[in-house]
């Protein structure tokens, strides 16, 4: 019962930033119908980012989250003006085999750059752990828990109370109705993919002190991010939400009581399931952002 | 000209050890040949039905372990402790249950992945991609996982009346290549060109419209997927016996981005398409390699994709074949027409 406990603690603090991951990803999904293989790429570099800025430069560890965040959301944009605005009209399998290239070139740019050994990110909170009854958390991931849950509500508040929100529903729901509402499309992916970029690179520089930072960090990230997307169905933060939470869930039970080694398989057989039985998610209702 | 060309290229293949004396480039020459064979299996896919499947390595990895099981035999226990033990069987047995497995799974992966289309597709196929990559790391009882399979023997063949012949050398291995090839790229060939091949090529322009001139499109689609998957499983196989060792990182979804690669810089949807294309990524790390890291060879390939796919998004064959059509004088065409069904698929020769 109490490993059981510190199962599900796990879970909750895990989950926090696959939604995040998940968030990000299913608005790019969603709004542009991009399959997008750098999402992963972005989680690594955000938490490389950070690696940067509080080991190599040894400034503060909190300076380096938010100069993460930021990076993201810039190499987010770029990647949007440079390769998928001139593709726009194109075939998604097309623009998946760019996201492909893509991918491999961020992967093996930070290969080259950082290297193949895996880093620690030391981060300013103290070793011993929070105890409460038969369950023990670390410092850094209560922070890492409570900083995925206030991205996760500013970006109920992006989506729901902004004008730039309502602009990505409407592109979502009808994108040439939506132009000729006057609603200005490209920026509106632009504005997208940087948002979902900068997500995963939060999510990326949340995880990095957690575990540690390897150039190949990315493929999983990705693939469980479309785990995620799939299980919470297309465009739905919500459904975002609750998946990343899922995915963390049976990711920590399997792991805990099934097997170790398929911890990573829990998200592909979700996948599978769901789009064999349920294609449009678990909590679709129509198809819609929000 | 149509004619003598094919003899030609025939005639190339089938000489090249006789006048190639370094054994590096044999080499390269057997493991190009291997992802050629595995490229084209994917051709048939996502070239004639347009289907992008991301998980193709799958297939290539489940004939590589089926094979060379086979070969050295196992003993384990299911659920239950109901034990299945095997005792080796020949390494060219081994080849042909490398196909048939594949195959095999390529039917129930196409079975179950065809409920899907366009983007859930593809992720459907690399989760079962990423699902048998676990399981051969993590099934160590019967697959030795991170341990790898090895001492995988060679082939050999038997040829009546002659005795057994068993494939140690370079030169043997690149003419076995060389026919288990142009076997595929003739089944595939004479698929494409048939009836079943239209049906596949129109169900790739427009699947509503094939349905409903009574194409059965899942019928069709798990077809191909059957084929194609018994081809990548046959070239898993040939490469598990030449390199005599495989690991579960076989199944990365690397190599099946590296067959992508060649397919569409050679041009999906023609037959000539994989074997162009995989010449050029096959020997562009030869070129490479002595001039630049690992990490940048990779940053290259992928921006080369990059380019290929906004500069000639059709590839590097059918462009060819527009230019040639274009600029020949004894064709008979005026320069710079284009005729209706220029680059069509299935006309790559």
């Amino acid at each position: 019962m109490d490993q059981l406990l510190q199962h599900l603690v796990n879970a909750v603090i895990l989950g926090g930033t696959y939604a995040l991951l998940g968030i990000g990803l299913t608005l790019i999904f969603g709004i542009m119908r991009v399959v997008n293989f750098t999402h992963g790429e972005l989680y690594a570099f955000g938490a490389y980012i950070v690696y940067l800025v509080a080991a190599t430069l040894g400034l503060n560890f909190f300076l380096g989250l938010v100069v993460a965040v930021i990076a993201g959301v810039l190499l987010g944009a770029l990647i949007e003006i440079a390769l998928l605005r001139p593709m726009r009209t194109t075939d998604i399998d097309i623009v998946m085999l760019v996201m492909i290239g893509a991918w491999i070139v961020m992967q093996n740019t930070e290969l080259l750059v950082w290297g193949g050994v895996a880093k620690a990110i030391v981060t300013p909170f103290p070793d011993a752990p929070l105890v409460i009854g038969p369950v023990s958390i670390s410092w850094l991931r209560v922070f890492v828990l409570v900083v995925a849950l206030l991205l996760i509500a500013g970006s109920y508040v992006l989506i729901h109370r902004t004008k730039l929100g309502k602009a990505m529903r409407a592109t979502f729901q009808d994108a040439d109705t939506a132009a000729l509402m006057g609603v200005h499309i490209k920026g509106v992916h632009t504005a997208t993919f940087a948002i979902g970029s900068g997500l995963a690179a939060a999510a990326g520089a949340l995880l990095g002190p957690v575990f540690l930072v390897t150039p190949t960090m990315g493929d999983l990230a990705s693939l469980k991010a479309f785990a995620i997307v799939i299980l919470g169905g297309l465009g739905n933060i919500t459904g975002a939400t609750i998946g990343g939470f899922i995915l963390a869930l049976v990711e920590e039970l399997g792991a805990g009581y099934v097997s170790s080694g398929y911890r990573d398989a829990m998200g592909f057989l979700i996948i599978i399931v769901v789009l064999l039985f349920k294609p449009t998610g678990l909590f679709a209702r129509a198809e819609r952002v929000g | 000209m149509k004619r003598v060309l094919p003899a030609v290229w025939l005639v190339v293949l089938f000489t090249v050890p006789l006048w190639l004396q370094d054994q590096y480039i044999l080499h390269i020459l057997i493991t190009t040949g291997i992802f050629i064979i595995a490229a084209m299996s994917l051709n048939l896919l996502l070239g004639y039905t347009g289907q992008l499947s991301l998980g193709h390595v799958a297939f290539f990895g489940i004939g590589a372990y089926a094979s060379a099981l086979t070969t050295l035999g196992f003993d384990v226990e299911l659920f239950g402790g109901f034990r299945v033990v095997h005792e080796p069987w020949p390494a060219i047995v081994g080849f042909f249950i490398g196909i048939f497995i594949a195959g095999l799974s390529g039917y129930v992966i196409g079975r179950l992945s065809f409920k899907v289309r366009g983007a859930y597709f593809v992720i459907v196929t690399i989760s079962f991609a990423e699902v048998t990559r676990l399981v051969a790391l993590n099934w160590v009882e019967l697959t030795q996982g991170p341990l790898a399979l090895t001492n995988i023997p060679p082939f050999t063949l038997g040829f009546p009346g002659l005795g057994n012949y068993t494939l140690w050398g370079k030169t043997a291995y690149y003419y076995f290549v060389g026919v288990v090839g142009l076997v595929a790229y003739l089944v595939i060939s004479r698929l494409v060109g048939s009836r079943v091949g239209r049906a596949m090529i129109a169900l790739k322009e427009n699947e509503s419209l094939a349905s409903s001139v009574g194409i059965d499109v899942t019928r069709y689609l798990v077809l191909a997927a059957v084929v194609s998957a018994a081809i990548a499983g046959g070239a898993g196989s040939l490469y598990a016996h030449y390199l005599k060792i495989i690991d579960p990182d076989i199944f990365l979804f690397i190599y099946t981005v590296t067959m992508v690669i060649m397919v569409i810089t050679g041009g999906k949807g023609t037959l000539a398409g994989p074997i162009v294309g995989g010449l050029i990524f096959g020997f562009l790390p030869v070129i490479v390699r002595p001039l630049a890291a690992p990490a940048v060879q990779w940053i290259l390939y992928g921006g080369l994709m990059i380019l290929i796919v906004f500069v000639l998004p059709q590839g590097i064959v059918p462009a060819a074949e527009r230019w040639i059509r274009n600029w020949t004088p004894f064709k008979g065409r005026p320069a710079g027409v284009i005729l209706a069904g220029d680059s069509k698929p299935g006309d790559g020769k």
